[in-house]
Formats: structure tokens, sequence, C-alpha cells
């Protein structure tokens, strides 16, 4: 079984970046522009897991996870964020939202994709 | 289109829609708009930018970005009034953000006390409301606006590997750990890749099952793992969990242990429990959050197949024409039935192409909101005041056009705020408004872009336009020139009328540099001034470079295209409007006006077949070098479209002819550069007058 991979970012660069890593994992990328999209297509996939930015128009990296997670169901999905900010006041803020982890900006494909593995235990 | 390549290109495309998007949202700003979404809109913006340019490591735009999203977080957080001083600032930093991109894009260094300076202004903003950190400023020192950052990758290192030891780990998830879509086993498993791992489900903490607390804890493990990994590898293993559970990593090493090694705590990660953090970051809840209509779908396509799909489409309207003029000549038209085939055909074919140019097509606002910035450091650097007013942008103009016409566009645009404009002071003077305005507009017509740019400034000096011209020798003492002529020559090499060198527009490049760059796309240049009023420029460029429409014409006895867009009129003059002057010069009397006759097949090198046909045939032409030109033809076929087929790759430039078409039936035919021909045909410039265009009143 695949692992789909859910990638929420307004930037086409990031999107392309994230997808060519997922794609070159072999996982499935399916990708959103938003936030608002971004749930809307969650519920949609029911991805294995969700990599999203955090300013993001309509709705925030912040208000993906809190939306997402609202439902118990989904507490098991990982999602990770993906941003510049490296604060442990930021950090803190996500996990409080639901993130499982974060990549920080600029990522190397490897790296992120190791994470992916990491939070999907999908290690080799 | 994988390489890191076309992800950098990919990333500098968006930074342009972004910067676009910037211009844009701080101009509805400046026209009074205080929608919220506006400033949230600006800081996605930014913040895209810094985001794409930390993973190409440009550096110096990460820092820059990174300091301006600062002031903008404040703003959107109310902790910033937006007040009219603070917008000039965003407004300024949106330009030296371009500035910044634009350098990125060419590998170009930008001057740093530029960029210090920028900083240095929006450190200010932050000062003033006494916010001397922003949290992520911490990692960033004030005057080295290079960002650094923590790199997650993992240390696999293999050279300084630990000794084998013995590692104990006891870990105790909350319950919340469960929630964030964490999985214990999940984390052993990747422990297990680190080294032997002996496992004990501790379960001391499970509740009592009569009343069950489930905000307790019920599971804990302690791990006896034994591994060469570095500390820091186990410590990342459980770096997204940190705050979520109880950890503490012990070691027991084999070899005695070092006397420095870190004590083990019971937390060894609780530096960001967030019970503790103070939440710094600002809710964002976009006001005007849905408009309902997203963004259009697009799709990217890689240049190269379009290209592919144009050249097949340039084969397809020539293959249209061949079969067309075929069934022309085999006297096919009287059947009906062939005719309207024929006729759904070439419908079809045009159709096609036009789709097909479409795709080619881009809007000219990216390249007109560029010029904004142009505007406002032209009028910066040279102390008047300026606005600039965009008419058309949305008018699609071929890509390829659009791209090669940014330096000409910046060059002009500039040339009217430093040339064009007047001081304030001399403005009010006249009884004008000291803000100069320049207008920047486009639209299509008749199969041509039209593009202006017009000043109300002063208008062109005349004499001293010719007086300059004089006195470099581009016109020969004494010459009576027209109105027209005169403003012509600020486009001859080497003129330049600042009488000091601006910083700005003296680069020693003139604007013959913009007409030559015109030319090239196969357009030309005007320009049209009146006194006290302003100038007004005029670029007209063809729609696309692909096809060309164009009047099939021949001379001696071969078919050649004169592209339409020189073509004034077609004339068969009487007898008595052609005067000899000379053995070789003749003249056109038209209108009141003279005109200089080009014999084509002379000038050109074909033989002249026919003895001087006394019914002359003659096309108007407009041409840089010697003004309106009459080019003598011996026939006119018919107007109609051709595919440029270059041929500078086969033949290098020849004088004259532009390029090169496949006419319907399969014939090759010249295309005509009336320009060259005017040229070649009296290579002596400066004998201007006697043959020149008389003024018109």
């Amino acid at each position: 079984m695949r692992i789909t991979v859910l990638a929420i970012d307004d930037s086409r660069t990031m999107r392309s970046m994230v997808r060519r890593a997922m794609d070159a994992a072999g996982f499935v990328c399916e990708v959103a522009e938003d936030g608002v999209e971004g749930v809307r297509r969650f519920e949609e996939l029911r991805p294995d897991v969700v990599i999203t930015d955090i300013n993001m128009p309509r709705m925030d990296g912040f208000g993906v996870i809190e939306t997402i997670r609202q439902d118990a169901a989904n507490r098991s999905v990982p999602i990770l964020v993906l941003t510049t900010e490296t604060a442990p006041e930021f950090k803190a803020r996500a996990q409080t939202a639901g993130a499982t982890g974060w990549i920080v900006k600029p990522f190397d494909d490897q790296s992120l994709v190791m994470v992916v593995r990491r939070v999907t235990g999908s290690l080799r | 289109m994988t390489g890191p390549d076309s992800f950098r290109s990919l990333f500098f495309e968006e930074a342009e829609d972004l910067l676009g998007t910037l211009s844009d949202e701080v101009a509805r700003l400046k026209g009074g708009d205080r929608d919220s979404e506006i400033v949230h809109s600006i800081f996605r913006a930014v913040h895209s930018i810094k985001g794409g340019a930390g993973a190409f490591a440009l550096d110096r735009l990460v820092g820059f970005a990174h300091r301006f999203e600062t002031v903008l977080d404040a703003v959107r957080s109310d902790q910033l009034p937006l007040t009219a001083e603070l917008l000039r600032i965003v407004e300024r930093s949106v330009d030296h953000l371009s500035v910044l991109v634009e350098a990125a894009r060419n590998d170009r260094d930008t001057d740093t006390t530029l960029t210090d300076a920028a900083v240095a202004v929006l450190n200010g903003c932050l000062d003033a409301i006494g916010q001397d950190k922003a949290p992520a400023d911490v990692l960033q020192p004030e005057a080295a606006p290079a960002f650094t950052f923590t790199p997650l990758a993992l240390n696999l290192d293999p050279i300084e590997v630990e000794p084998t030891r013995t590692v104990t780990i006891r870990f105790r998830p909350y319950p919340g750990l469960y929630d964030n879509g964490h999985e214990p086993t999940l984390l052993i498993a990747h422990l297990a890749e680190l080294g032997t791992l002996q496992t004990e489900l501790d379960l001391s903490a499970l509740p009592d099952w009569s009343s069950p607390d489930i905000t307790e804890p019920a599971f804990a493990w302690v791990i006896r793992m034994a591994t060469n990994a570095k500390r820091e590898a186990i410590e990342e293993i459980f770096e997204f969990v940190a705050g979520l559970c109880d950890l503490s990593i012990e070691e027991e090493h084999d070899i005695p242990a070092m006397p420095d090694l870190p004590s083990p705590s019971p937390m060894s990660q609780d530096e960001s429990t967030p019970a503790t953090a103070p939440f710094v970051m600002t809710e964002t809840t976009p006001a005007s959050a849905t408009d309902g209509l997203g963004p259009r779908p697009t799709l990217r396509v890689d240049l190269d197949r379009i290209e592919r799909l144009f050249n097949a489409v340039g084969e397809l309207i020539i293959n249209q024409s061949m079969i067309a003029q075929r069934v022309d000549d085999l006297q096919m038209h009287h059947d009906t039935d062939m005719s309207s085939h024929v006729e759904s055909y070439r419908l079809l074919a045009r159709d096609i192409q036009e789709a097909v140019m479409a795709i080619r097509a881009q809007p000219v606002k990216p390249l007109f909101q560029r010029m904004s910035r142009i505007v406002r450091e032209a009028a910066e650097g040279t102390g008047k005041q300026a606005q600039l007013v965009m008419l058309g942008e949305s008018t699609e103009v071929d890509k390829t056009v659009v791209e090669r016409l940014a330096d000409p566009l910046t060059h002009m645009v500039r040339n009217s705020v430093d040339h064009g404009l007047e001081s304030p002071e001399r403005r009010l003077a006249a009884g004008k408004d000291p803000v100069g305005t320049i207008w920047l507009s486009a639209a299509h017509r008749s199969g041509s872009v039209i593009i202006t740019i017009r000043d109300d400034g002063a208008g062109l000096d005349r004499e001293k336009v010719l007086r300059v011209a004089v006195t470099k020798g581009l016109v020969p003492a004494g010459t009576e020139l027209s109105e027209a002529e005169i403003d012509n020559l600020i486009f001859q090499p080497g003129f330049s009328t600042a009488s000091a060198t601006s910083l700005l527009s003296g680069r020693g490049v003139g604007l013959d540099v913009v007409r030559t760059a015109v030319q090239a796309l196969g357009g030309r240049v005007n320009i049209t001034s009146r006194p006290g009023k302003g100038t007004e420029f005029t670029i007209t460029l063809p729609l696309t470079l692909a096809v060309l429409d164009g009047m099939l014409i021949s001379v001696g006895g071969t078919s050649m295209i004169v592209p339409i867009a020189a073509v004034l009129e077609t004339i068969r003059p009487l007898p008595g409007d052609v005067e000899q002057i000379g053995p070789d010069e003749r003249l056109l009397s038209i209108r009141g006006r003279y005109v200089p006759i080009i014999d084509l097949a002379e000038t050109l090198g074909f033989p002249r077949a026919e003895a001087d046909d006394p019914a002359m045939l003659l096309l108007l032409v407009e041409t840089e070098a010697r003004g309106t030109c009459a080019l003598l033809v011996d026939r006119v076929h018919d107007q109609r479209q051709v595919v440029i087929k270059g041929l500078e790759g086969n033949y290098g430039q020849v004088t004259g002819v532009s390029a090169a078409t496949v006419l319907g039936d399969g014939q090759i035919a010249l295309i005509l550069d009336p320009d060259g021909i005017a040229a070649q045909s009296h290579p002596i410039p400066s004998q201007t007058s006697g043959q020149r265009v008389a003024a018109l009143p």
C-alpha cells in the first residue's frame, strides 16, 4: 500500500519541491493551495500524512491542524509543519495545535522523506 | 523539469507573481483601502518569497524578507499603526525586495549598504513600538542579515561513532501524544534502527479499572539499547514528542565514563515545554476569507513543447495557403462545395493559430508594475515628484516580446522622469501640479500592440535638441528640419541632452538603444511632443514574432513580402507627380510634400526587366533612416499572413532582408526590411537635406 501524502502550501515552488521529494520516495503526493482547500482535500483523500505550510490565505496551517484534529478519528494522522520558523515558541504552538512534527525550510529531500517515514512507520 | 534549476526558475516565476501581488496590495493601501486582509496578503507574499529564497540559500533575500515580515507582522497584529510614513516604508521595502529578487535571479550582487539601510529603516519601525526583538529575531544577529537555519538532517556521520554502550531510555507518553498523530511503537521501531533493543512495557501506571482516568498516561516503556549511535541521534527520534512525554536517556558506558559527559537529566528536552512557552505568534483569521472563486486552474507546460506546436501550426498555415492556391489555380472555385471546405479550413487554421498564439500571450501587467518602482527611483534620484498611471495592463503580448521589452521600457520610463518631467518648482511656476504624471498604456490595435509612455512634462526643447545634434555632428549646421525630424534626432546614436550626466539616465546609452531593441522585435518607436504639455513615445509591436501580416509583391520577377506594418499606402502616381532630381534620384510629390523614390530592383541588385513603366507602382513606407519613402515595385499581389522563417542562422544578417517565408505554392519569398532597404539605397545619412520629407503643417 503506497503512502498518500497531502501537501498544503500556497507556494507553487514549495508544492513542487515537496511533490518531487515524495514522488522520488514512491509516495503518492496530492497538493492543496491553501488551508480551506487543504482541509477539503484531507476529507476527500484521507491521506496517510499531511505536510502543511503555516502562512497561507483563507486558513493558516494552525487552523488546518486544529480543524483536522477536531475529529477524534483524525488524531492518529501525522501532520507535519513545513516552516521557516525555528523558534521553540513556534514549535510549541504547532504542537499545541496538534502537529506531529516539523520540518524547517530549506529542507533537503532526503530528510523530508526521512521524517515522513518516521511518522508514518514506513521505515525500510 | 525536475532538476534544481527548474525549481529555481519556478521560484523566480512565483516570486515575480508575488511581487505583482505586493504591488497591487500596496496600491490598494495607498488608495485608502484598509481591508485587514490586505496586510495579511502582503505578509503572506513576503513570507512566501522568504520561504522560497531560503530553499535556494539566497541569504541576503531571506534576511531582508525576514525583517520586512517582522514589521508586517507587527502591523497585522495592530502593534504598529499603518501611518502614511509606514506605508511609504512598506512600499520602499517592496521595491527593495524586488531589487534583491532580481539580483538573485541574475546571480548578481547588490549594494549591501542599500540592504543595510533598508533593514535599518525597518528596525526603526520596530524600535518605535519597543518591540526590541521579534521572537524569531533572536536567531538573527542585528547587522548580519544572513539568516541561519538549523537543518534537520539526520546525523549519519560514520566517522565519529560513539563507543558501543548501553543506553537506558525511559519513555512515558502523555495522552496528548496520541492526539498529535504519534505512535509510541513507531518511535521504538525507529530506535531499533540505531541498535539492539530490549524493551519492557511498564504497566505500573495502569489505572484503577473501575474508574479509569483517561487523562493520565497508562503505558510506559523502559528500553535498554546496545548502540554506538550518538546521543543526539537518539534524542532526535524523540524530537517531535518533546513536551508530550516524560523522557530520560541514561548512558552506561562499557568504557570508563568520561568526566565531562552530560549528566543524564530526567527531562532532557524540556526547553520547549508548551506550558511555559509564551505564545507570541498572532492568530491569523483572514477577514475576507472566502471570495468563492478560487484561481482559475492553470497548466504549466515546457516551453519546448509549445515551440513545437508553434512550428507545426506555422506549417499548417503554409499548407492551408498552398491548398487554397492550388484550388484557385485549378479553377475549382466554381465548385461551391470545394470552396466552402477550403474556406472552413482557412478559418479553422486561423482559429488554431490564434489559440496557439494565446498560449504564449502574457499580460503586460507584471512588466508595467515593475515600472512603478523605476518611476519612484528615478523621481527620488532627480528630486522630482512623479506618479505612474497604468492603462490597459491586461493587454496580452507574446511572452518573448514582454521579456525583451523590459529593458527598453525601463529606459524610456526612466528617461521620461529624468528628462521629460520638470522639477516641482518649475512645474508650480508653470501652473502645473508639482507632481508629474507618467502614463503607461498598452492596447491592441489592428494586429499590433501599441505601448505608449507619456509624460506631462515640458516637452522637447527642439532648439536645444537641434543645437546638440549639430554640435555632435549628427546633422550639418544650418540644416532645416521639420519638428518631427528634430524630435526623432533623440533616437540617434550618441545623442544626449542632459547637460549634467545624471545618475539615472546617463549610463552612456541613449534612446538609440531603445529604438534598436524595439526594431529587433519587429516594431517601431515614434515620438510626439508638445511644448509645455509633454512628450509621448509610441511603441508599435507585432502581436507575435512567429507570424507576420505581409503584402506580397514582385520585383524583377521575384516574389517578396513587405511587412504590412511598414506600409502606409499603395499609390500609382500620375506622371507629373514624379520629378527627376539629378541622374539617379526621383522624388514623388504627394499631397504637398516630397518623398524619395527607392527602386527596389536596383537596390536589391535585380536586373530591371521592363523598361521604366510609365505607370509606376509605389509603396509608401515609414522608415527610420529616411522617413517616409516610396518603394518602386513591379506588382502588388495581395495581403496575407506569412510564417516567419529566420535566415540569420544560415546566412547571417542580410541588410534589407529580415527573414524569409514559404508561400502557398511552395516558393520561398524574402521578407523585406524597409529600413534596411532605405539605408542601403542611400547610405550617406548626413545628406538628409534635399530628399527629406518636407514639414507638414
